[in-house]
């Protein structure tokens, strides 16, 4: 606990507090009033003022932002310009889908690149190494959404198997539901898996040169069991920071992928309420969805102390 | 004879302090994914030149009558859904993607590299102030700051590469100023300070032309990651708008005809993955031979 901690909170919180702040003086200060462009360009200037009124723009900028950051911390985030209903009621119910399928091409990539990785840092300069990675090499030059499209062409189109997009929902059980979101999480997780697989290659085969790792080796521990305990626990840090940075990739990503398989998710909501000119949907999906990637670059920080007690020390 | 060291068979014995650019075509045209990487770049960068001269056919006609052709030998790849010419298509496609990726990093290396430098002479809370503010812009990856731009300003190819290239400066923020820092603390920046430079020159005379090739490389990857996010966003319509030709875009028209026209769908996504694929490799390629020391472990 302690300085190291506060720090990091702190750190945290200034960091949300910023990206509110961009977030808003984007999205609200810039375009001047949202009610025009709601309305359109030849809507009458009387009823412009009166949706204003009615939307609470006319207050002043800084009132506005004040209130929104309160609304966020009591979770009222307002009502949709369009719909008229709640925005937090939106944005979780397509929640139910995006949470679930970062979640499951997260699992797809560490499994696929950890086995790749340790896989090819044990037979380094071997026929298997050269061409796993020559696989990663091409798949990191992948866009996602093409992939995607590729997966579509083989397993909706070609074999038949999966259908190539919409969510049946979790109604009709759990399976259903993680039917209709493999293909979309597979699209995301290959292309970051051969990333994340290239750096937990060499982050091993760093590890793998170190003392302790021939100390251990000259103890008589065997070259599997060395490579689990001693070489994976400490080539992690560099694999976490990545991991990390890649949620970023995968969120981002989701907002591209969902719109391939026509799922109901935030990142469908984003486009529809652009094309509907919902800006405070806009607003606070925008708002979710950087906090999210900090949120989860806090955790990594975190979790670095806890693998590598050294950091905390380094790090005051 | 001075000769120098006996160096180990088959290492270049490079006396120390030498450039070794006289011997680099030399081992460039040795090293593998260097080859392979320029060959592939070029090949791009070919086809964006040659449709400023030449097209097979105008990648603007629509001429519906000739809609969803397979290929021929009129067209060799077969025609889309308003028509158009798929080959025409395609390398006028390379020309958007070249533009939007050379403006995307322009903008990320001389506002990131500018940064950087700063960060690395002031150091103190200037430093802090500026990885504080890199690090918070990773939080808005180019597909978000691209929502809101367009959310805002309508979509279009401004606001992708404003989008791209704003994603693309914390990264370059961060590679300069590690590398600078390490110049800044090398004996000749202080011989330097000591005849009496100040860190403007320092920088530029000394700092900037030592991190060069760092920056050479880190731009190629860039370049790599700015063709793909264009792709995303074109594809997602909010980069470059029709009738212009993007690969992003025919993809997304094509996601319409995948049970009559597959073939159409896999075309632009091929041709994205060679640019990104071969500006990858040339990197990696630059990296190796630009400076042994960074070489990553292969």
């Amino acid at each position: 606990m302690s300085v190291f901690f506060l720090r990091r909170i702190l750190t945290l919180v200034a960091t949300l507090v910023a990206a509110s702040l961009i977030i808003f003086l984007v999205l609200d200060a810039l375009p001047g009033n949202a009610a025009q462009m709601l309305m359109g360009a030849d809507a009458s200037p009387d009823a412009v003022h009166a949706l204003t009124v009615k939307l609470g723009l006319d207050q002043p900028l800084t009132v506005r932002y004040l209130l929104w950051l309160k609304g966020m911390a009591v979770g009222d985030l307002g009502n949709s310009y369009v719909y008229g209903t709640p925005v937090a009621g939106l944005i979780a119910e397509r929640l139910v889908l995006t949470i679930p399928l970062a979640i499951m091409s997260m699992l797809i990539t560490v499994v696929l690149a950890l086995a790749a990785g340790i896989y090819t840092a044990a037979n380094h300069n071997k026929l298997g190494d050269v061409g796993v990675m020559s696989l990663t090499q091409v798949g990191i030059a992948l866009p996602n959404f093409w992939f995607a499209i590729l997966l579509i062409l083989l397993f909706s189109v070609k074999l038949q198997l999966l259908s190539a997009g919409g969510f049946a929902g979790w109604d009709d059980g759990i399976w259903t539901g993680i039917r209709s979101l493999l293909l979309p999480a597979i699209s995301l997780a290959v292309v970051q898996a051969a990333i994340l697989a290239r750096v937990t290659r060499s982050a091993m085969l760093e590890v793998l040169r170190e003392d302790f790792v021939r100390t251990a080796r000259a103890k008589g521990l065997g070259k599997r069991e060395v490579l689990w305990r001693h070489v994976l626990r400490n080539a992690m840090i560099p694999v976490m920071t990545v991991m990390g940075l890649q949620f970023a990739n995968l969120l981002a990503g989701t907002i591209v992928i969902e719109n391939v398989f026509y799922l109901p998710g935030l990142g469908r909501l984003i486009f529809q309420s652009i094309a509907n000119r919902d800006l405070i949907v806009v607003r606070n999906c925008v708002m979710l969805l950087a906090a999210m990637v900090v949120i989860v670059n806090f955790v990594v920080d975190v979790l670095y102390a806890f693998i590598d007690p050294r950091i905390k020390v380094s790090n005051l | 004879m001075s000769a120098p060291l006996t160096a180990p068979a088959g290492t270049a014995a490079i006396p120390p302090g030498a450039r070794p650019v006289t011997g680099f075509w030399r081992r460039a045209l040795r090293h593998r994914s260097f080859v392979l990487g320029a060959v592939l770049s070029l090949f791009v960068l070919g086809a964006a030149l040659l449709s400023l001269v030449w097209t097979p056919w105008s990648a603007y006609d629509i001429d519906v009558a000739s809609k969803l052709h397979p290929p021929s030998a009129a067209h060799w790849l077969g025609t889309d859904v308003l028509g158009r010419d798929i080959v025409s298509l395609l390398l006028v496609g390379a020309r958007s993607t070249i533009m939007v990726g050379v403006i995307a990093v322009g903008i990320g290396l001389s506002f990131g590299v500018g940064l950087g430098l700063v960060a690395a002479a002031r150091k103190g809370w200037t430093e802090e102030l500026i990885m504080r503010m890199s690090d918070f812009t990773f939080a808005f990856p180019a597909v978000l700051s691209a929502i809101m731009l367009a959310a805002v300003a309508g979509p279009g190819m401004v606001t992708s590469i404003t989008a791209i290239g704003i994603f693309q400066i914390p990264t370059f923020v961060r590679v300069t100023r590690g590398s600078a820092n390490a110049i800044w603390a090398r004996e000749f920046v202080l011989a330097a300070r000591a005849a009496g430079k100040g860190s403007f020159r320092i920088t530029i005379e000394h700092v900037l032309p030592n991190i060069l090739s760092i920056l050479i490389v880190q731009a190629t990857i860039q370049f790599a990651l700015a063709i793909l996010a264009e792709a995303a966003l074109s594809y997602l319509g909010l980069g470059t708008q029709p009738p212009q030709p993007s690969w992003g875009r025919m993809l997304n028209d094509a996601q319409t005809l995948l049970f009559q026209s597959p073939m159409l769908a896999v075309y632009p996504g091929a041709a994205i993955a060679i640019a990104v694929l071969g500006l990858n490799l040339l990197g990696d390629g630059l990296r190796d031979l630009l400076d042994p020391r960074l070489a990553r472990e292969r």
